[in-house]
């Protein structure tokens, strides 16, 4: 298997991980960090399949576009953090627990 | 029912979620699996239009000539990222508590370096890896440090001079391509002699406005002066 | 005409505002109503340009695609811009009187710059840069639904933030596989390169899936109710008549364009969860106790109507469910701003409890019946002639079973919303203190709601604008 085929593979490996991570863990901050397990993933897939060009430099457009994800991701990862806090100041748990009455 | 019940039931949820993500794991392996091995990318026409576009380093031709309306938009999700950051509420005011000796040594001896390893990095993006974001992180990074030692090296950036530079970077993307609009007739077209300079300066505005807007996402809150109070 | 790029002004424009109005938080409302009103006359500009011209490709800096990004506006495109431009004026004008100086200070740069990410989405030809003008507008919409500031608001901006990260992670590997199977992200090269392979059926499977998540079709509508609930009127309104719709366009292009060896199979589970989100939506509807959460309720089930059109896949029923989507955003609109006016009048929104609203906001109370006349689907209303076009597209294809389907959503809607209008008449058992509702709040509302109505009387003008471009394919009429 190519080293190309082994980091993309690696790469969806990380999507899935971080997809059960993020499914199965109740705080707030686990389910922050495993989006960006699956973020991660995503880019290694995009950037890894860049290789695959017949000479020595690689695609720049996935380059580019992880750059864009990544700025992008580490944006919403700011927003979401800043949420956790407050909503741990104001319901006292870093979980999402379902609406109270009023 | 009962807590063995519920036990179980757990149990049936956690393994129907791991065949099912295996399963999902397994799809898209054989997805990646039946690519071609040689790529169609985008290379060749970026190679043949690499001396037009005013650059060396063919990723920042990409991001700031050929995609740079994506990178536009990416400016304004900083943005966006900030204001909703400081919709939440005040930012803590932080304890004025005297700072580790170690910490205000490095941060004196490493603050400058980082601010002038970010310059470098704006600076060589045109011909090697680096850029704008590359540049504006060390520098966010030096404005943390410099946050964190707060008694040692107070950082006043408030009110309106501090909104000004949260929008140079957006602000000098939007006016270029408007300007370029009807200068060449095309938004964000840039004539062939002046795309390097425009980009460097472009790039340089960014570098300033995500350097800042990520030590203000930092403080997590919005100032508590003009405005806003 | 061609002088001006509309295009190019439509996202410019809200994002020039967003950054005046960041700048001079004191001249934020002058600032941002001549934003709204700029916005207005480029939409109209361009339907100029396009009733002449027909559709429109730009080129952003000049290098066209595949190397660089193009703005294309078809049909399709000019319906969501108009209907985007006519709910934005509306609530702009309804948030001028609701927001108090500080939070008005965040919310108009906010509400600008979620205005530029649905135009720059709506006109994008790029599945890459869609992928970016959808995380701009999740996370404008996030940070919207937290100004309201209270722990159900916060709760909820953090549940909908999680699912916007997890929805566009998943759009954006599909992304990935396209790009590296066929070489491009341009929709219209695509769609002449794809053939069928398993990277484009792993790349359909995770972009649905994403797509599907942001615009909450059941089972994955459970973030949405709390999310629009919670969230101050006038972003309720954006919420559930805008950015719902946002992912659903880009669903929609992908599937007519993209993903045509899809098959039956796809469609007809759209149909299905459709279906199910119809009825689901309107029992829990009508179990609700507060108004604006069965508001929210009802998007789910409306939602649910516009996926009906994937298992037909006729002209008529496309458009049918375009045009529900549609009214749909000017009717639910209206509801939720007609829910904040009630809101701000009785100082809670428990149905049971309105007291008189009937007679005490007759405008707004208004408003709400003739929204809910659109959003049952009884004529003269936008949602009749959607849901008529729907019905006759199930019955030229011979699937009467989504037949029953849109009858017994318009039987549950009519339930839930004579529930609120006969409490609204009823004296409530404690009087309370009430607060004035300012006159622009009232009347914006009754707008939206009457442009709602007006649209079942003018459907031949929308539906003809539809068709330029021929975005559903070679055939024309239907």
């Amino acid at each position: 298997m190519s080293t190309v085929l082994l980091y993309a593979l690696t790469g969806t490996g990380l999507f899935t991980l971080g997809l059960y991570a993020l499914i199965v863990h109740a705080h707030l901050l686990r389910k922050i960090l495993a989006i960006n397990v699956m973020g991660s993933g995503v880019f290694l897939v995009l950037v890894a399949l860049g290789g695959r060009t017949s000479g020595a430099v690689p695609d720049p457009v996935p380059h580019a576009m992880v750059i864009t994800g990544i700025v992008v991701a580490v944006s919403a990862t700011a927003l979401a953090l800043a949420l956790l806090l407050r909503v741990q100041a104001a319901t006292g748990r870093a979980e999402l627990t379902e609406e109270s009455r009023e | 029912m009962s807590v063995a019940g519920r036990r179980w039931r757990f149990l049936l949820f956690r393994w129907v979620l791991i065949l099912l993500l295996l399963a999902m794991a397994g799809g898209l392996g054989y997805a990646l699996l039946s690519l071609p091995d040689q790529a169609i990318g985008l290379s060749e026409q970026v190679g043949t239009n690499m001396e037009t576009s005013g650059v060396q380093n063919p990723v920042t031709a990409v991001l700031l000539n050929f995609r740079g309306y994506d990178t536009l938009l990416e400016m304004a999700v900083l943005l966006v990222a900030l204001l909703g950051v400081w919709s939440l509420g005040a930012a803590e005011v932080h304890r004025k508590v005297d700072p580790e000796p170690v910490l205000s040594l490095l941060v004196g001896g490493l603050a400058p370096v980082m601010i002038l390893m970010a310059g470098y990095l704006l600076w060589v993006g045109a011909n090697a890896p680096g850029g704008a974001f590359q540049a504006g992180s060390v520098l966010a990074a030096a404005g943390i440090l410099l946050l964190l030692s707060s008694k040692r090296y107070p950082v006043r950036l408030m009110g309106w001079p501090l909104r000004v530079v949260l929008l140079l970077g957006l602000g000098a993307f939007t006016v270029v391509g408007m300007i370029l609009l009807f200068v060449s007739g095309g938004f964000l077209q840039y004539p062939s002699g002046l795309a390097g300079a425009l980009i460097l300066f472009i790039e340089a505005a960014a570098t300033l406005s995500i350097g800042v807007t990520l030590a203000a996402l930092f403080l997590g809150g919005r100032p508590q002066s003009g405005p806003y109070r | 005409m061609r002088q001006i790029p509309w295009e190019v002004m439509l996202i410019l424009l809200p994002l020039a505002g967003a950054m005046a109005c960041f700048l001079l938080p004191r001249r934020t409302l002058l600032l941002g109503l001549i934003t709204a009103l700029g916005v207005v006359v480029c939409v109209a500009g361009l339907g100029w340009l396009m009733l002449e011209q027909g559709a429109q490709r730009y080129a952003v800096g000049g290098w066209g695609a595949p190397l660089g990004i193009d703005l294309y506006a078809d049909g399709l495109s000019l319906l969501m811009l108009m209907m985007t431009a006519l709910v934005g004026l509306g609530v702009s004008v309804y948030s001028i009187g609701y927001f108090e100086r500080r939070q008005a200070a965040l919310f108009w740069p906010l509400w600008l710059l979620l205005w530029s990410a649905l135009n720059a989405l709506f006109l994008s030809a790029d599945i890459f840069n869609l992928y970016v003008t959808l995380e701009l507008l999740g996370l404008a919409a996030v940070a919207l639904v937290a100004l309201a500031g209270s722990a159900n608001a916060l709760t909820a901006a953090m549940r909908y933030l999680l699912v916007n990260m997890l929805a566009s992670l998943c759009y954006l590997l599909g992304v990935a596989l396209l790009y590296h199977n066929f070489g491009s992200v341009d929709i219209a090269i695509l769609a002449q390169r794809v053939e069928p392979s398993p990277a484009v059926w792993a790349a359909m499977g995770l972009m649905s899936a994403g797509l599907l998540l942001k615009s909450a079709l059941f089972p994955l509508h459970f973030w949405l109710p709390p999310a629009h609930s919670s969230a101050p009127a006038p972003v309720s309104a954006l919420l559930s008549a805008l950015v719902v719709k946002a992912s659903f366009y880009i669903l929609l292009r992908l599937w007519l364009e993209i993903f045509p060896p899809a098959g039956a199979a796809l469609g007809q589970l759209f149909g299905v969860l459709g279906a199910a989100a119809v009825l689901w939506g309107g029992i829990q509807a009508l179990r609700q106790t507060r108004l604006k959460l069965l508001i929210a309720y009802s998007t789910v089930a409306q939602l649910g109507y516009l996926f009906l059109a994937f298992p037909l896949g006729s002209t008529l029923a496309w458009k049918g469910s375009l045009y529900l989507l549609l009214s749909h955003a000017l009717a639910k609109a209206a509801m939720f701003m007609a829910a904040g006016n009630i809101l701000h009048f009785c100082g809670h929104d428990r149905i049971t409890d309105l007291d008189r609203v009937a007679q005490r906001l007759p405008v707004t109370m208004t408003a709400f019946a003739l929204a809910g006349v659109s959003i049952v689907g009884l004529p003269p209303s936008g949602g009749f002639i959607g849901k008529w076009m729907l019905l006759e597209a199930a019955l030229r294809d011979g699937q009467w079973w989504w037949v029953v389907t849109l009858i017994l959503g318009g039987l549950l809607a009519a339930a839930y919303i004579f529930k609120v209008i006969g409490y609204a008449f009823t004296q409530a058992g404690m009087l309370r203190q009430t607060s004035k509702v300012p006159m622009t709040m009232e009347w914006a509302a009754l707008a939206l709601a009457l442009a709602a109505l007006l649209l079942g009387l003018v459907a031949l003008w929308p539906l003809s604008l539809m068709e330029i471009g021929l975005p559903f394919g070679g055939e024309s009429g239907g």
